[in-house]
């Protein structure tokens, strides 16, 4: 497999001509072999990121580009021996499958027994056997897309760039091009800049995920502790759906008085907000209920079902519960919010309960 | 009924206005095949003005072809290049400069000869060559290149081809070469053929321009005309049409080829 360098970036930052600020200073380190991905929404700079990685684009005045120990910045694309896929896959209508995909190793000039052997591999890797000399436009989405993919890893780059390359594509045909993708980084162990505003992507595919807001990084992290531990607010809201529940007043033994009921959170005296994911609420007999309302709205989703409880708080309560149990409208509900699953991003969580699987 | 009766109504109008227009001509054409145009038909058919017209004016329509080559080659060069960086430009004069290139279309064929002598017509050598035909042919010519290749390279999506190129290495000759031109291409075959049937049939800027040792086809007709028997003229149009009319066909043809992007 290729070897692959780490990508350093010190202060950069880009304002474009207009008086568009689209990235604020940024330093960001990515190990070598480590999949990034650069989430966040429209505007928030991601792509300029990747473009200043990838040196389709320069940062301003005193930033920097490193890949491993070498400072690529005055570097044009063309030198940085970077493979790129892009949202539209940019293929070259003018060429067959089989000439897409070998033209950067033509430019190159490598010996033709060797392209012909990198083609095949790479057109396994891909499942596009068989595919060579079908024209372009003759192509499905998914087809063009794995072209796209095969076209920057045949020339065996040592970054790999991902600009939204399934934006384009239908949910199951994403959902299924985001596994192989994933299996193809893995084994390919090139560090990889995927950018995307897909947060099932991110959570899927990267080994670290950096969201980002208005030109910055909001927070760095694994998707483990983005989503369970959301730095800010923003990033809180952005992964997943959160229930921001208003504390009225805090008890002397450390309860949380809401709309709705009383919480028990040691950790999070103090606060004047207490977050919650729609998945950790239970539906539960009334008895053990830390929280009642009333149902307002339910929304079938196929695998799940996703509640709206007015418990006279200012939001309805979003509650993830089994597709299976019919609430009727204005049905009174009882929920439990346990204190492990409640979180402030200025407090730290008591550690995630997860089950480790002992083989054997 | 009433729109079965406007259906034969437009139609009978469209027709009359075709046969207006090629009437004309085919009148011309029978009358270079005719023995003797004043006596009609019943003279008999003949190609002898038709050789008559090649023995007189052979190298003229020669002259003709040299020209309009050597005007696509020219507009090729220069007009490639020049709706490529239009297309990159974001500045403000590039479209300044689509505008300027326009003028010699705009501005009666004599001025822009006019232009052309006062500038030039002190330097013996060029004045009494084809090459300051060749100036004209191509000052008129090429912003209709240069426009058919940009209308091309606009849809083309252009930047993002490019970008993919220099990513897998390619620097600006490989990507200019290998990525622009052949998707490009539809363009460059459209203007060819535009230029080269302008340049054939180009008069108004010739007629300054040209000495009794550079005459172009369009000149000779306008020579035989004056000069010679109605049939020899008519047989030197039915000439022209025989050269030109395959190539209208063409761009046609090259036309559908362009929309299909």
């Amino acid at each position: 497999m290729s070897s692959s360098v780490s990508i350093t970036l010190t202060q950069c930052s880009r304002t474009f001509a207009g008086g568009n600020t689209a990235l604020q200073p940024l330093d960001l380190h990515v190990e070598a072999g480590e999949t990034l991905v650069l989430l966040g929404p429209s505007g928030c700079g991601k792509t300029t990121t990747l473009r200043i990685i990838s040196g389709l684009e320069s940062p301003d005045k005193g930033g920097r580009v490193q890949f491993g120990k070498r400072d690529v910045t005055a570097l044009p694309i063309e030198k940085r021996d970077v493979g790129m896929v892009f949202q539209n896959y940019a293929l070259f209508p003018n060429m067959s499958v089989a000439d897409n995909i070998a033209y950067g190793l033509k430019i190159q000039r490598l010996p033709r027994a060797e392209i012909e052997q990198r083609l095949d591999d790479v057109m396994r890797m891909v499942d596009l056997q068989g595919f060579g000399e079908r024209r372009i436009d003759a192509l499905s989405g998914g087809q063009r897309q794995r072209v796209a993919l095969a076209r920057a890893i045949a020339v065996r780059p040592k970054v790999l760039l991902f600009d939204e390359p399934l934006a384009a594509l239908d949910a199951k045909l994403r959902d299924r091009l985001r596994i192989e993708i994933g299996q193809l980084l893995r084994e390919l162990g090139t560090t990889a800049v995927y950018v995307t505003h897909d947060q099932d992507e991110a959570m899927a595919l990267g080994d670290r995920i950096a969201v980002m807001q208005a030109g910055r990084i909001a927070q760095l992290g694994s998707p483990q502790e983005i989503y369970h531990q959301p730095a800010n607010a923003f990033v809180a809201d952005f992964i997943g759906a959160v229930n921001c529940l208003e504390v009225i007043t805090t008890r002397a033994d450390g309860g949380l008085a809401v709309h709705g009921g009383e919480l028990v959170a040691p950790h999070l005296t103090g606060v004047s907000t207490v977050y919650c994911r729609p998945e950790d609420i239970q539906v539960v007999p009334a008895a053990q209920a830390d929280i009642r309302g009333k149902v307002v709205q339910s929304i079938f989703l196929g695998q799940t079902q996703r509640l709206m409880v007015d418990t006279g708080g200012a939001a309805p309560l979003q509650v993830e519960a089994s597709s299976r149990q019919r609430y009727s409208h204005d049905a009174i509900i009882s929920l439990a919010l346990p204190a492990h699953v409640l979180f402030h991003p200025d407090r730290p969580t008591p550690s995630v309960r997860t089950q480790e699987v002992v083989n054997g | 009924m009433k729109s079965r009766l406007r259906f034969t109504l437009q139609l009978s109008f469209t027709l009359l206005v075709c046969l207006f227009m090629i009437v004309p001509v085919a009148m011309s054409v029978v009358a270079g095949l005719t023995e003797n145009y004043f006596l009609g038909l019943e003279s008999g058919l003949t190609l002898r003005w038709v050789n008559e017209v090649w023995q007189l004016y052979a190298d003229t329509i020669l002259l003709s072809i040299q020209l309009a080559l050597a005007c696509l080659l020219i507009t090729v060069v220069i007009g490639v290049p020049a709706a490529y960086g239009l297309l990159r430009s974001r500045r403000r004069w590039a479209n300044a400069i689509e505008e300027l290139l326009l003028l010699p279309v705009a501005v009666p064929g004599l001025a822009t000869a006019l232009a052309l002598l006062l500038a030039y017509g002190s330097y013996r050598e060029f004045r009494s060559s084809w090459l300051f035909i060749l100036v004209g042919h191509v000052l008129f010519t090429l912003p209709f290149m240069v426009r058919a290749v940009l209308a091309v390279m606009q849809t083309a999506k252009l930047p993002q081809l490019e970008e993919a190129a220099a990513s897998l290495g390619a620097n600006f000759r490989q990507r200019f070469f290998g990525v622009v031109i052949p998707n490009s291409m539809s363009g460059i075959l459209a203007g060819a053929l535009m230029v080269v049937t302008l340049s054939i049939g180009e008069f108004n800027i010739t007629w300054m321009l040209h000495t009794p040792l550079t005459k172009t086809l369009p000149v000779g007709l306008a020579d035989s005309y004056a000069s010679m028997r109605l049939e020899v003229g008519s047989a030197y149009t039915l000439i022209f049409l025989v050269m030109v009319v395959p190539l209208l066909v063409a761009i046609q043809w090259a036309g559908k080829l362009t929309r299909r992007h």
